[in-house]
């Protein structure tokens, strides 16, 4: 039964919050216990929600623990581990009536701390690690530890499943495996001699994260950069698509260095600037590479003068875009969905350019490699838009798979003997009635060289001022984008397809449409749910618009840019697209999208039950 | 306006090179810069240097960024491929494309506006990087695509042509190279070809970014009394402090050079320049010296030209930090790139 519905039974099925200081090195302990949890056979997600500082703010990590395996943010919280005095006002008043409060009883905070409604847990655990461990900074972290330990007892947590996984990241440390595993039974032992436990939120063992990962979307995304053969990557630093370029590096450095020569087969470009990482994707691609720069939305305003110049001279230009809050530099470890539209249409003049909205890290691995066959098939630049949801989180997918029959789209490249056997080579002519030319690249042979630029061409590939040869290279490259609607994934479909209420959406929001589904089914509502992966949008979304006669389109920015994209670029009638917006930097939850099609309904009464 | 093509009958008189080669099939399309516009001279150059090399035209790549000066690469070796860019970017285009195959030769083309105003920041870039590159600013002082105002190469004193006065201290490319640390750094004058032909050979052969900065005046905006950019001045200020001589791989020393005149410089390739100083202060492999004596020269108005300075011992060239393969990355098969599907069951285990 769909966790949105409270119930007696609540093993395997809340949400732990864990209040922290930022740099205080908690994210270790928070992730043991999500992953002992995920080892125990018991979906889990972990959503991190983080100040844009290095030391200081506040911090929490929420862990979702879901025998139905939903991907979203819960909208409530049973357990709060509340270790930042700072935020303990925050931190009570969010917690679910009938919830519990775990915090530090060193120094006991009763006047604050009391609700009637919820169940404070005091351990002392700072006195705990003090009488039992020395040095300043070492405290700090074991004290980690211990409230893991603590959680541990409460939530009957496997102990030798966290004693692996302690062994595992300081199984060649013997001095930090000892202090941390006693750290652990300090806390353990704590709440098992004096406290009742385990509480009726618990885990039990179940067999549903078999064939899984727990992988967050840029790590995914990176490795799939690797496994399509990408060697030059560009980028500026910047929340939250820093990991990506890290993780691509990191890959590189295990699979791409020749173990005698340790001459390397990839090239990682740190730029200046956005503007000079989107040029020297470019140029890398022109030359033929497999190039691509991981970047955010400020750093898209920045490439748009030279995205254009992608579109126009036609360079293959793989992006990811790690979308975080906006405008400007908004909240740079939020999440949102709003650069749809500046990605959809960067650069003056008139441009479109195709986009792939993974909806979880696995998707990330899969539409990394499609990003570049899409780029270099279709000689354009293509954008993966991913969020810092999908980017930074840990989500549990199933195990990666590579098929080793897989061979790179290179698209129209013409080879040495393929020039030679040509009366003459012209770059921008349709030669295929597809709309997208042929190219030569650099170092081939003289008689395909050739002149890229951005100012007006013809389809020869000269410099041109003359209106009709202009048009008919511009026509093409909009022909060209009609030929794209074959090679982008086509969308996913959930439900029979014949109702007549429709939810649209995309990427990120997938979690959280899924579990709005059960909630709404178990109301007897039944809704049809189309996921777009791509931008141009195919015959498939078109059908889907025209045959459902109420359509919600659930996207996470304020402007309703997906819609806004739908009603510009399909036949569908305006007044029958519905917004839910979520825009609160947070990833969205199940909640608001049933709530919101349930008023629009309006067919059966609120549901006391659902959760505030 | 449309493509123009050069017709380009050889005639069986005119000389080859060791490829056979003329030095019509060095050249690009039709010129369509003012008559007497210095980046022309520049094209000239840029031929006589490629077919002296013997460059395979598909070997050279062409790139820049946008102005008058930046559509020079369409104008010579039409074989190559060219790339104009977008106003002042064409630095990271060239450090891609090299990033990508690091077997070609790379000459960026631009001017003192794309170069020092909008492009400064790539361009400063692009020489820490030390991007293996031949890089060639026309400079005149002025934008003169779009009808010449005021450039940041702009001297102190400078007139415009409608008689406004330059008030802003101008950037002077090549001490900004010196001080950024760039192995190869010269200054030369379009109107002289002997000079400028053997730096461009030069610069292209260098291991890492070569730097030329060409007074290369704008007839059109730039060429009146009063200006500091304008053919006359030029001609009455410029100080060739080292010539530098061109001797390709193989080819013996013919010249004479009398002791204690020529330093003879060896290029990765195998190459040599010979320098000669002409002026016997001069020392071209001392940076800071080259600095002080370039600054003071143009306090006295006075233009150094010639190869400035140089650093073959130099190793901090791109692809040498990166270690990357000696194979283009462009060309490494896929199989040695994706590391398959045993590879990714196993590094699942760390995800679990
Ligand atoms: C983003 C952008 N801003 C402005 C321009 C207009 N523009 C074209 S060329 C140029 C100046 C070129 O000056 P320089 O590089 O010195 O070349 P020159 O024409 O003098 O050879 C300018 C400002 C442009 N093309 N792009
Ligand atoms: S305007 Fe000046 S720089 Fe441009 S082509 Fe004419 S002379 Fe040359
Ligand atoms: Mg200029």
């Amino acid at each position: 039964m769909p966790s949105l519905i409270a119930e007696a039974n609540r093993i395997n099925d809340f949400v732990v919050k864990f209040a922290n200081v930022n740099g205080t090195g908690s994210a270790s302990a928070n992730s043991l216990i999500m992953k002992a949890i995920f080892r125990m056979g018991v979906p889990v997600t972990g959503k991190n929600y983080f100040p844009s500082n290095i030391q200081g703010l506040p911090t929490w990590y929420e862990i979702r623990v879901t025998r139905e395996g939903y991907a979203a943010r819960a909208s409530h919280v049973d357990i709060m581990v509340a270790m930042n005095a700072e935020t303990y006002a925050k931190d009570i008043r969010e917690l679910r009536s009938g919830g519990y409060l775990i915090y530090d009883s060193t120094w006991p905070r009763s006047a604050l701390l009391q609700r009637g409604d919820i169940t404070v847990i005091a351990v002392p655990l700072a006195k705990l690690v003090n009488e039992n461990f020395d040095g300043v900074r070492n405290r700090i972290l074991l004290k980690n530890i211990a409230y893991a330990g603590v959680l541990a007892a409460l939530l009957d947590v496997d102990l030798t499943v966290i004693s692996a996984l302690l062994s595992e990241s300081y199984g060649k440390k013997p001095k930090l495996l000892d202090s941390n595993t006693r750290a652990l039974r300090l806390g353990y032992d704590y709440v098992k001699e004096n406290l009742t436990s385990p509480l009726p939120l618990r885990v039990e063992h179940m067999e549903k994260t078999r064939g899984h990962i727990m992988i967050d979307g840029n790590t995914a995304a990176g490795l799939g950069c690797v496994y399509a053969g990408a060697t030059v990557g560009a980028w500026y630093p910047i929340t939250p698509s820093t990991s990506l370029m890290d993780a691509f590096k990191g890959f590189c450095e295990r699979y791409r260095v020749d173990a005698e020569t340790g001459e390397r087969n990839f090239a990682v470009l740190q730029a200046e600037d956005e503007l000079a990482a989107v040029g020297m994707v470019l140029g890398a691609s022109w030359n033929g590479a497999r190039a691509f720069t991981p970047t955010s939305g400020p750093g898209i305003s920045l490439m748009n003068e030279f995205i254009g110049l992608g579109y126009y001279a036609e360079v293959p230009c793989v992006i990811f875009d790690v979308q975080r809050v906006g405008p400007s530099t908004g909240m740079p470890t939020r999440t949102q969905q709003g650069d749809i539209l500046i990605c959809a249409y960067a650069s003056h003049g008139d441009t479109r350019h195709v986009l792939l909205f993974p909806a979880n890290p696995e998707e990330c691995f899969y539409m990394a490699v499609q990003a570049f066959d899409l780029a270099e098939r279709l000689q354009t630049p293509v954008f993966v838009l991913s969020d810092l949801d999908i980017g930074m989180n840990d989500w549990m997918c199933p195990d990666l798979k590579w098929d080793d029959a897989y061979q790179p789209d290179r698209g129209k490249v013409l080879s040495k003997q393929e020039i030679d056997g040509l009366e003459k080579f012209y770059r921008y002519l349709d030669r295929d009635d597809d709309a997208i030319p042929y190219r030569t690249l650099p170092g081939t042979s003289a008689k395909g060289a050739y002149f890229t630029r951005g100012s007006g061409h013809n389809q020869y590939g000269g410099y041109t001022e003359d209106s009709a040869e202009y048009q008919v290279v511009l026509d093409r490259l909009k022909r060209k984008f009609t030929t794209a609607t074959k090679y982008v994934p086509k969308p996913v479909l959930i439900g029979k397809g014949n109702n007549s209420v429709g939810i649209v959406s995309i990427g990120s929001c997938d979690g959280a449409i899924r579990e709005a589904l059960d909630v709404l089914m178990l109301q007897k509502i039944e809704v049809d749910y189309l996921r777009i992966k791509a931008f141009p949008f195919n015959t498939d979304v078109e059908a889907f618009l025209k045959s459902h006669a109420t359509i919600f389109v659930v996207e996470q920015n304020r402007d309703a840019q997906l819609k806004a994209l739908l009603t510009l670029e399909t036949a569908v009638e305006k007044s029958k697209l519905f917004s839910i917006l979520s825009y609160s930097g947070l990833p969205i939850s199940a909640h608001p999208i049933v709530d919101e099609i349930r008023a629009k309904l309006a067919e059966a009464p609120r549901l006391t039950a659902v959760p505030r | 306006m449309s493509y123009i093509n050069k017709p380009k009958v050889a005639h069986p008189s005119l000389p080859t090179n060791s490829l056979g080669l003329t030095r019509r099939q060095y050249e690009g399309s039709m010129s369509t810069l003012c008559a007497g516009c210095g980046h022309d001279s520049v094209t000239a150059a840029m031929v006589e240097a490629c077919w002296g090399l013997s460059m395979q035209p598909e070997q050279l790549v062409k790139l820049s960024g946008i102005g008058c000066s930046s559509k020079t690469t369409a104008y010579f070796v039409s074989g190559s491929h060219g790339f104009n860019s977008v106003h002042g970017r064409m630095p990271s285009i060239a450090s891609g494309a090299n990033a990508a195959n690091r077997s070609l030769t790379y000459v960026g083309i631009s001017g003192d506006g794309d170069s020092l105003s909008i492009g400064m920041g790539q361009l400063v870039h692009v020489i820490r990087r030390n991007v293996n590159m031949l890089y060639l600013i026309e400079n005149n002082g002025v934008y003169g695509l779009t009808k010449g105002q005021f450039s940041a190469s702009a001297d102190i004193g400078t007139k415009a042509k409608r008689g406004e006065t330059n008030s802003s201290p101008p950037i002077d490319p090549v001490l900004l190279a010196l001080t950024l640390g760039a192995t190869f750094v010269a200054r030369s004058f379009s109107g002289d070809k002997a000079q400028l032909v053997p730096l461009i050979q030069a610069g292209m052969r260098h291991n890492g970014f070569a730097l030329i900065d060409v007074l290369s005046p704008c007839v059109t905006f730039n060429d009146h009394e009063g200006s500091t950019k304008s053919y006359g001045f030029t001609r009455e200020h410029y100080h060739p402090a080292v010539e530098a001589d061109f001797v390709p791989r193989a080819q013996e020393i013919a010249v004479d050079y009398p002791a204690g005149e020529a330093i003879p410089v060896s290029l990765h390739d195998g190459s040599r320049v010979i320098l000669r100083k002409l002026d016997p202060l001069y020392d071209p492999t001392d940076r800071g010296a080259a600095y002080n004596y370039i600054e003071n020269k143009l306090k006295q108005n006075e233009y150094v030209t010639g190869l400035i300075h140089i650093d073959e011992a130099d190793n901090t060239e791109f692809h040498t930090l990166n270690r990357t393969a000696a194979m283009p990355l462009n060309s490494i098969p896929f199989e040695r790139l994706s590391p398959g599907s045993v590879a990714l069951d196993k590094l699942m285990a760390r995800y679990r």
